[in-house]
């Protein structure tokens, strides 16, 4: 069957545009996927978990301060490069040190160790106290008998007392 | 005659909780306390000798071809620490001076400047750097170690240490003028 050599070219140059076109596509959406600028509530999701140490008790997504603001930006620029939350939180601590953080690292000791510190300091002076206690407890449980028994000199004046009455 | 131990009539809040409590106040009140002693005693104090640190450095900023500098590595030298960060303002009116300072001081060998970039993104950094043609050592404060051993009250701050790592002045804010850093290097090099 006999076919255009024209015709023939042009099927070529058809296969080769179609595969370009799809290169193109392919390579355009793969950089759109890991360039989108993230919007601000994206930013102060991750934000709002760390503190700046120049503006103390100010969460970072509602500080106003230039080196906030500076802070943001960076957050932002991680973002669109396609990083994690846990991976710029890390970049954060190891930048400006762990008090950055919102909330302490989960350590079971962050926890662990003040809890058992102050059962520990409880229970010791409530041993203290206790044993500080117990003597006046007796003393009280005792008194009444002491009071009751006769003194000879209070006797003596209460008699004086009557008398005079 | 015996004795009769009468118990205790119970109470509302027991013993124990009253001490629980009491602890938590008191440890509390003690962390308050042990945080205001630390803000009221300010900066570190002239006189003491300052402690080894290391202070890694932005690229193109390296001495010798060393990613850091190790403050121990200064001995013999008069060392000008100069704490400061892009976003702060007051830096600004004395970054010319120090680096005019640094590039008369610079040639004798004697003295070094090393600028500690505090809580501070890089790209703003290297903009500020660039801005006022800063060429002497500058590095960020990593993890606010630096600074926290200094005890800052703010930025900027410069620190003069003298040949044998003692702490010679501390200068709170920006300096007015050129002069005014002639005149902590120079008794020190006398």
């Amino acid at each position: 069957m006999y076919k255009p050599k024209l015709l023939q070219i042009t099927n070529y140059q058809l296969l080769v545009v179609i595969l370009l076109a799809l290169a193109i596509a392919l390579t355009t959406r793969a950089v759109s996927a890991q360039g989108p600028t993230p919007t601000d509530d994206e930013v102060n999701r991750v934000a709002k978990q760390l503190y700046c140490p120049v503006c103390e008790s100010t969460p970072l997504d509602a500080c106003p301060t230039e080196a906030c603001r500076q802070w943001r930006d960076l957050i932002r620029t991680m973002l669109a490069e396609g990083r994690s939350e846990e991976e710029i939180k890390q970049y954060f601590v190891e930048h400006y040190g762990v008090r950055v953080l919102a909330e302490p690292p989960n350590r079971l000791a962050t926890y662990l160790i003040p809890a058992i510190a102050i059962l520990l300091g409880a229970v010791l002076l409530f041993r203290g106290f206790h044993i500080w206690m117990k003597p006046s407890a007796t003393r009280a449980a005792t008194e009444p008998e002491q009071t009751s028994a006769p003194d000879p000199y209070i006797a003596r004046l209460e008699e004086e007392l009557k008398k005079q009455k | 005659m015996t004795e009769t131990s009468i118990p205790a009539p119970r109470r509302g809040v027991p013993l124990w909780a009253q001490i629980i409590v009491w602890v938590f106040l008191v440890g509390l009140l003690v962390i308050v306390a042990l945080g205001l002693q630390r803000r009221q005693q300010g900066t570190v104090q002239p006189g003491q000798v300052i402690e080894n640190f290391t202070l890694p450095l932005y690229s193109g900023y390296e001495v010798d071809g060393k990613s850091e500098i190790h403050f121990a590595d200064l001995r013999g030298k008069v060392v000008v620490i100069n704490v400061w960060a892009s976003w702060c303002k007051p830096c600004e009116q004395e970054a010319a001076d120090l680096q005019q300072a640094w590039a008369e001081y610079e040639p004798s060998g004697q003295v070094v400047f090393l600028g500690v970039d505090y809580v501070d993104t890089e790209p703003e950094a290297r903009v500020y750097l660039k801005k006022f043609g800063i060429t002497y050592p500058n590095g960020p404060d990593l993890a606010t170690r630096i600074t926290q051993y200094f005890r800052i009250t703010g930025v900027p701050e410069t620190y003069f240490v003298d040949q044998d790592g003692v702490l010679r002045y501390v200068k709170i804010g920006p300096f007015s003028s050129i002069d005014e850093i002639r005149a902590q290097i120079d008794p020190l090099l006398e």
